[in-house]
């Protein structure tokens, strides 16, 4: 009988260590990152400064169209009336039909302002983050055109698909205080 | 620009966790209800997976700990640190009740197996060795900002939403159907949460018994377990020489030391080829064969490199850099697999004294399978 007691005393002594020993660093993690959490977290992100147009996030997104958006920086734009971002390359009359418009989904819209200047505005709901306007204006014009992720359609993907196969790693976490990098205000954080 | 859909969700979340595994726990441990468990994976399933689509689990949670522990300039949100420590604090306490009803990848699993099918013992626990080979890599890699594999690899996230790479639906289904006879394949040879969770549910407090009162040795259990789980008990066995396994035991004491050693080694020698995982490192590689055997790079990552005006030699001290980085990291997960591969050597050389039919602490799901099948009633006062 006593030796038994003596096993069973052993084998409680290593139950405890191990107890110890899977509790300590339980107890030691959320020590160790008490300066490191915060409540608001992360969000993806394109810098427009250093994407290159290739196309990835309009077929890898996760969603379905793709939760990457064109936005206008308004006050880059030169309202031209040959915009390098609406119209095809080389087109023989500028109008808005719809063989002379880059987009392939018609998303951009053209409004006459006044001789000689037009402005354009992106439909959202059809565009579908292609970037194709964006590398037009960029050629061809002020680079006002500029893609970003729409925070209102991301699913906020713990590994963002898109983040991985983009080509110039332009995509990475921000803030979710600041949730675009207007291109405007010289790619700063903002809210 | 739209803002972000409101965090309220995540902290919904957190509640909802919390209280899934505490009527979890009940459901297993005190109401012992198969049924109750099966709801309690429904209700998982459809909310964590279906509506909440499957983001944030506490499976890839381990990837931000990770990221935010060795990266400086990532903080890790409140709720993912939340979401890695609830399920291992339960676990501390009853058992792995969060692979029983509360964690979506298991409930679909769980509700989808239904003719289970014992595999060999080896083919087991080779394929068990799996997901510590997983969670080595994925905290490495995650450690090293490279990727978050386990997301990258999620089966079964594609189907919560309905959308995603078609390899993945594929592979996602090939589980799910291959799960009908291998019940959990994904629990039991892939997750590598399910690892912390195993070593945790080891030293719980308390946890799911097989019989509601004391065990008959009837053997009407010994069989039904689909994960292999249920302990015998080791009456009318004859146990090995105590010599001999006392041998054995300190054999495999010395064993463990040389394990990680070797572990360590083999991982230095893997650690540049583990950086092949980051982009700039295989962009590097491309660019340089081109320089040396003038095969041009036409791939988007190359065509975006000549594009954007970064030097070469940039690129190359950048790859350079990335690769001491995981030659310096790598050796730990290597020693992790070497220690894990020792201490299971070790358990296998204890010697037990069990006088009744007992779940595995570490294997068990607690899903409750085996309550039906014991014969054993609890007499109520009356």
């Amino acid at each position: 009988m006593k030796e038994k007691n003596k096993y069973q005393s052993r084998r409680d002594f290593v139950r405890k260590a191990g107890q110890v020993l899977v509790v300590a660093p339980l107890v030691a993690l959320p020590v160790a990152l008490a300066r490191k959490t915060n409540a608001s977290g992360y969000v993806w992100q394109i810098d427009p400064f250093k994407c290159t147009q290739c196309g990835q996030c309009k077929t890898n997104c996760v969603k379905t169209p793709s939760a990457v958006k064109c936005y206008h920086a308004y006050p880059m734009c030169g309202y031209c009336d040959l915009c390098g971002g609406y119209l095809r390359q080389g087109v023989k009359t500028i109008n808005t039909a719809a063989e002379n418009q880059l987009c392939p989904t018609g998303a951009i819209i053209r409004q006459f302002v006044e001789e000689p200047y037009f402005e354009y505005t992106i439909d959202e709901d059809l565009c579908d983050g292609c970037g194709k306007c964006v590398m037009g204006c960029k050629d061809f014009g002020n680079g006002s055109l500029y893609l970003q992720i729409n925070q209102g359609l991301c699913d906020n993907c713990n590994d963002c698909l898109i983040a991985r196969k983009c080509p110039s790693n332009a995509i990475s976490r921000v803030p979710a205080d600041y949730q675009y990098i207007p291109k405007e205000k010289d790619g700063v954080l903002h809210k | 620009m739209p803002l972000q859909r409101s965090q309220i969700w995540e902290y919904m979340d957190v509640i909802v966790l919390i209280a899934a595994l505490l009527l979890t726990t009940w459901l297993a441990l005190k109401k012992r209800s198969r049924q109750g468990l099966v709801w309690m994976s429904v209700f998982s399933l459809a909310y964590f997976g279906f509506f909440r689509e499957g983001c944030i689990c506490s499976v890839g949670s381990v990837q931000n700990v990770a990221l935010s522990l060795f990266n400086q300039s990532y903080s890790i949100p409140f709720t993912a640190l939340l979401f890695f420590m609830i399920p291992l604090i339960f676990a501390l306490i009853s058992g792995r009740v969060f692979c029983a009803g509360v964690c979506p990848l298991g409930a679909i699993q769980e509700l989808t197996g239904y003719k289970p099918v014992r595999l060999p013992k080896a083919v087991e626990s080779v394929l068990a060795a799996v997901p510590f080979i997983y969670l080595a890599l994925a905290i490495l890699f995650a450690a090293l900002e490279s990727q978050f594999i386990i997301c990258r690899y999620d089966p079964f996230v594609g189907i919560f939403r309905l959308d995603a790479p078609y390899t993945m639906i594929i592979f996602g289904a090939l589980l799910l159907i291959s799960g009908i006879f291998i019940n959990r394949p994904y629990c039991r040879y892939l997750c590598p949460y399910g690892v912390l969770l195993n070593i945790f549910s080891r030293f719980s407090r308390r946890h799911l018994t097989i019989t509601p009162a004391e065990c008959t040795n009837c053997r009407l259990c010994e069989n039904v377990c689909p994960y292999d789980a249920i302990l015998p008990s080791d009456m009318g066995l004859s146990s090995e020489e105590p010599e001999k396994s006392r041998k054995k035991l300190f054999l495999y004491l010395l064993l463990i030391p040389v394990f990680a050693v070797a572990g360590a080694l083999i991982f230095r020698n893997l650690g540049p080829a583990l950086a092949g995982i980051r982009q700039e490192v295989r962009l590097a590689r491309e660019i340089r064969m081109e320089i040396e055997t003038g095969t041009e790079a036409v791939s988007k990552d190359a065509v975006a490199f000549k594009e954007a005006g970064k030097t070469e030699d940039e690129l190359f001290a950048e790859e350079l850099m990335i690769i001491e980085r995981f030659r310096k990291a790598s050796p730990w997960a290597g020693v992790f697999l070497g220690l894990s591969l020792g201490f299971s050597l070790v358990a296998l050389t204890v010697r037990t004294t069990r006088t009744e039919y007992v779940p595995h602490r570490g294997k068990c799901y607690s899903c409750g399978r085996c309550f039906k099948y014991c014969p054993v009633e609890v007499k109520k006062p009356s």
